[in-house]
């Protein structure tokens, strides 16, 4: 499933080991301290992963990691 | 087919001005923070030069401790080529002001432009002149005082960057030896990613471009970091097939210096251990086309490097751009 996937992508990204309280209302930024490179790097391992191009203008968008599952899911 | 020579390099050098100007220096210019700096580029302090100083002056200097270190005269150079994007004057060439500086009287000289591949673009080109029996020798020369370009009220330009210079001499070597290989790329349609707008022919300077501070560096920040991540894995996984060459024979990986970030992203991708990785940047910050020179000058001078040793050089810059060559150290 998308959510799992990206949920460790972002594990992996941020070295964060337990993920289980990740949800998709999670933020990147807020709740998991994420800075903007970490931002970009996850979007390039989704980008990997998935075979998606996330461009710029609307990875800004992305609010949550539900945001990032609603856009790779609704582009795969 | 004509006979060819491997060309190696035989000795380098490298120019830093004094002057630092430290991440606290810069907490009083522009509002940034030491921690932030640090923790986004890995820089920590960068040299920049006086008024008096200018590209061709650094260029100079290192020249002659790479033609010292690899005992050669100024009037035995067949060929000098300065990689730069601060060049002295538009022209004449900054290789030209370093051919007069060391009295190279014998020496061809020009100046290239391919942003912070321009080192490893101009080793290329050099190489090819050698190989071939043209020329018996060249000095190679990436130099920049990129400070004398950066808008310094703009926080998030003018903390990456720093001022210096690198040179190498190649020459014929031993067979097997010295530069196994070499692969240089381009992609001009992501080129607007890093730019500097004004003092061209499409922007000649005026009035207008200079109260929209046009004559400094430009960059869309997020689009050169997935581009260098992604192409500095590439680049050297392509010259390595090129060469016949496994990542674990690796001894030395000297990347471009722009951000820790990207290097430890690219070395991520390559599954190669930080501790074959040169990093310089925390003291230099991105120094275009002398990080590479700078960093390979720094790590033969601290007795790293011996003989037979596989170092990967690779780099990727404005262009935008892309470079990379494996070298066995022939000396």
């Amino acid at each position: 499933m998308v959510f799992e996937r990206v949920v460790e992508i972002i594990g992996e990204q941020l070295g964060i080991n337990d993920v289980s309280e990740v949800k998709m209302t999670t933020s990147l930024i807020n709740d998991l301290e994420a800075d903007s490179l970490d931002a970009v790097e996850i979007v390039m391992a989704i980008e990997d992963e998935f075979g998606v191009e996330i461009p710029d203008e609307e990875a800004e968008k992305f609010k949550n990691i539900g945001d990032i599952v609603k856009y790779v899911e609704a582009k795969k | 087919m004509n006979k060819t020579y491997s060309v190696g390099i035989t000795g380098t050098g490298s120019a830093l001005p004094e002057k630092e100007l430290s991440n606290f220096d810069l907490e009083k210019m522009v509002d940034t923070t030491d921690e932030w700096i640090r923790t986004r580029t890995g820089i920590s302090c960068r040299r920049v030069t006086d008024e008096n100083t200018a590209t061709s002056d650094l260029a100079t200097e290192a020249a002659i401790k790479a033609l010292k270190d690899a005992n050669l005269k100024a009037e035995d150079i067949d060929l000098i080529i300065v990689a730069t994007v601060t060049p002295d004057l538009s022209f004449p060439s900054t290789a030209c002001i370093v051919q007069k500086n060391l009295g190279a009287i014998k020496a061809a000289a020009f100046d290239i432009e391919a942003a912070c591949s321009g080192f490893l673009y101009a080793l290329t080109i050099g190489e090819q002149f050698i190989k071939n029996g043209f020329y018996k020798n060249a000095l190679i020369i990436g130099a920049e005082t990129l400070s004398k370009i950066l808008n310094w009220e703009d926080r998030n330009t003018c903390v990456l960057f720093g001022d210096g210079a690198g040179a190498a001499v190649i020459e014929r070597t031993e067979e097997g030896y010295g530069i196994l290989s070499s692969y240089l790329g381009a992609d001009g349609t992501g080129g607007m990613a890093l730019t500097h707008p004004a003092g061209g022919t499409r922007l000649p300077v005026s009035l207008d471009t200079f109260e929209k501070k046009l004559h400094y560096i430009e960059m869309d920040g997020s689009e050169v970091f997935k581009f260098a991540v992604r192409v500095m894995g590439k680049a050297a996984l392509e010259a390595l097939e090129r060469s016949n060459i496994s990542l674990d024979e690796i001894d030395h990986m000297i990347p471009h210096q722009a951000n820790i970030r990207i290097i430890e992203a690219a070395a991520k991708r390559l599954k190669l251990p930080m501790d074959r990785v040169v990093v310089n940047l925390d003291r230099y910050g991105n120094m275009s086309a002398a990080s590479v020179p700078v960093a390979l000058d720094e790590t033969l001078k601290n007795g790293k490097i011996k003989k037979g040793d596989i170092i990967v050089l690779v780099a990727f810059g404005g262009g935008l751009t892309w470079a990379s060559t494996v070298m066995k150290w022939c000396k």
